[in-house]
């Protein structure tokens, strides 16, 4: 594959949420390019705008203005993004908009039955993915039943089990425990995969990530 | 939160398949509701009491929650009696107890007791998802059943919600009382509540999109009959059966 082949590209992409048109915008002509392969960070105070640039790039909002390129297509529109959303996993915030199903297996296989896998094909993914994570054991247990930190893990086998070429993950660390922390940095370092990270955690970015942009006033910046 | 609280026995009830249990809880309590034959009710009574012995549930707990059903049930007993018409019996006041009013509020309290111990002993002896599953195997339309599977994930995170929630505001000394200040400070907390939901609503949303959601969910879980629950539903079904032939057949 082809290493500096860029898969995300965003240009001069503002946002400005409904019923705050008085007020500066949350992403004012923002710039990023992602290639593949690369891990990138992103840092930024509360409400910068991390979450709102997430969801901008899976569809879930629409930019004001700009322009979002994934894989080389120009997407505007909800269909566009279908194809982006098979291809790149969200990670959310908070693992419990995430978990929705009862059980943990149905839960993990929700996504590749959403693309079309038989169900024995997705619960053959749903036990490799969770088997690679290590979390075998948790198949038939009940998602609100769940801690915390294994609510993470869970969700982010969930994604995994989309088979995503990228990962976006929106403050993977929030609530976790070392150990936890330590886990997640290995399965990412495991992976072969290119990734987006918001995180608060500089000490988690350095570990993960090659690249660290700033957010701030709307706008990206190389952090150093 | 009490969800599940008689689902982790072992008894032949809980191991019995899902979907016999609510296709005989239901025809159960179609027929104790309609029925006005005593003997026909006093074979349902023995029926419910079977259950929830073969069931072996905590009787404690299951009067604890018969006592709820009765609660409401009192209140039938305050107006039955003195508004029903019929030969008078005894008389308070001004008001007249009659003999069928009585005869009709005692009908109801065995009618409902009746239904809730046989629903207990054979619904809630199964995990509730495993009762959605079970339902979606029996046809139910699949917007009700994940509605039930939406309520039961998300009561756990709401309850956690109002219990943040409460726990912040008593530790800034919040004492209810009878006061506007309780008033207007718990419609805050409904209010926030509210909004917290479809906030989440809406996140759970997004989410599921992200996963390529479509409007269609799949069922992984199936269930297969075993020769236990065949015997076990030839022998509800004539007992239910039966209870229905005294009502309309045989006592008619």
């Amino acid at each position: 594959m082809d290493n500096s082949e860029v898969i995300i590209d965003l240009k001069g992409v503002s946002f400005v949420y409904h019923g705050n048109h008085s007020q500066r915008p949350v992403l004012d002509n923002l710039n990023l390019q992602i290639s593949r392969g690369q891990r990138v960070g992103l840092i930024g105070p509360n409400g910068s705008g991390k979450t709102t640039l997430f969801h901008l790039l899976m569809g879930l909002l629409r930019p004001n203005q700009g322009e979002i390129l994934v894989f080389g297509k120009k997407r505007q529109q909800e269909k566009d993004f279908r194809e982006v959303r098979e291809k790149i996993g969200l990670l959310f915030q908070d693992s419990d908009d995430q978990l929705f199903c009862p059980t943990v297996a149905e839960d993990v296989a929700f996504g590749p039955l959403n693309l079309g896998r038989t169900q024995d094909e997705a619960l053959e993914i749903t036990r490799q993915v969770l088997k690679r994570l290590g979390l075998e054991e948790f198949e038939d247990r009940l998602t609100y039943k769940l801690s915390g930190g294994e609510k993470r893990l869970i969700s982010l086998a969930t994604v995994l089990a989309m088979q995503p070429e990228v990962l976006v993950l929106d403050e993977p660390t929030t609530g976790l425990d070392e150990d936890t922390v330590e886990r997640l940095i290995q399965i990412l370092r495991s992976s072969d995969l290119t990734y987006l990270i918001a995180s608060h955690n500089r000490e988690f970015l350095s570990k993960t990530t090659d690249t660290v942009y700033r957010l701030a006033q709307g706008k990206l910046a190389r952090a150093t | 939160m009490h969800i599940d609280n008689f689902a982790s026995g072992d008894s032949l009830l809980h191991r019995l398949d899902p979907r016999l249990k609510i296709v005989i809880a239901v025809l159960f309590s179609v027929i104790v509701a309609v029925a006005d034959k005593s003997l026909c009710l006093a074979t349902a009574v023995c029926f419910s009491l079977a259950l929830l012995l073969i069931a072996r549930l905590s009787l404690r707990e299951v009067f604890l929650r018969l006592l709820v059903v009765n609660a409401f049930i009192l209140f039938l007993w305050l107006f039955l009696p003195f508004t029903y018409g019929g030969e008078k019996l005894f008389s308070i006041g001004p008001l007249d107890a009659t003999r069928d009013g009585i005869i009709y509020a005692l009908q109801i309290t065995v009618k409902s007791n009746t239904i809730v111990v046989a629903l207990i002993a054979l619904l809630a002896t199964t995990p509730i998802i495993t009762l959605g599953h079970a339902l979606s195997h029996l046809y139910v339309p699949s917007k009700l059943i994940h509605l039930l599977f939406f309520t039961v994930r998300y009561l756990q995170v709401l309850h956690l919600e109002y219990d943040r929630l409460r726990a912040a505001m008593k530790i800034r000394a919040f004492r209810p009382g009878t006061n506007l200040h309780t008033y207007r400070s718990l419609s805050y907390l409904i209010g926030m509540l509210l909004i917290k939901s479809f906030d989440r609503a809406d996140r759970i949303r997004k989410a599921m999109l992200c996963r390529g959601f479509h409007g269609e969910f799949y069922l992984l879980s199936h269930f297969k009959l075993q020769k236990i629950d065949v015997v076990m539903l030839l022998i509800m079904m004539l007992v239910v059966g039966g209870m229905a032939s005294l009502q309309w057949i045989i006592l008619k």
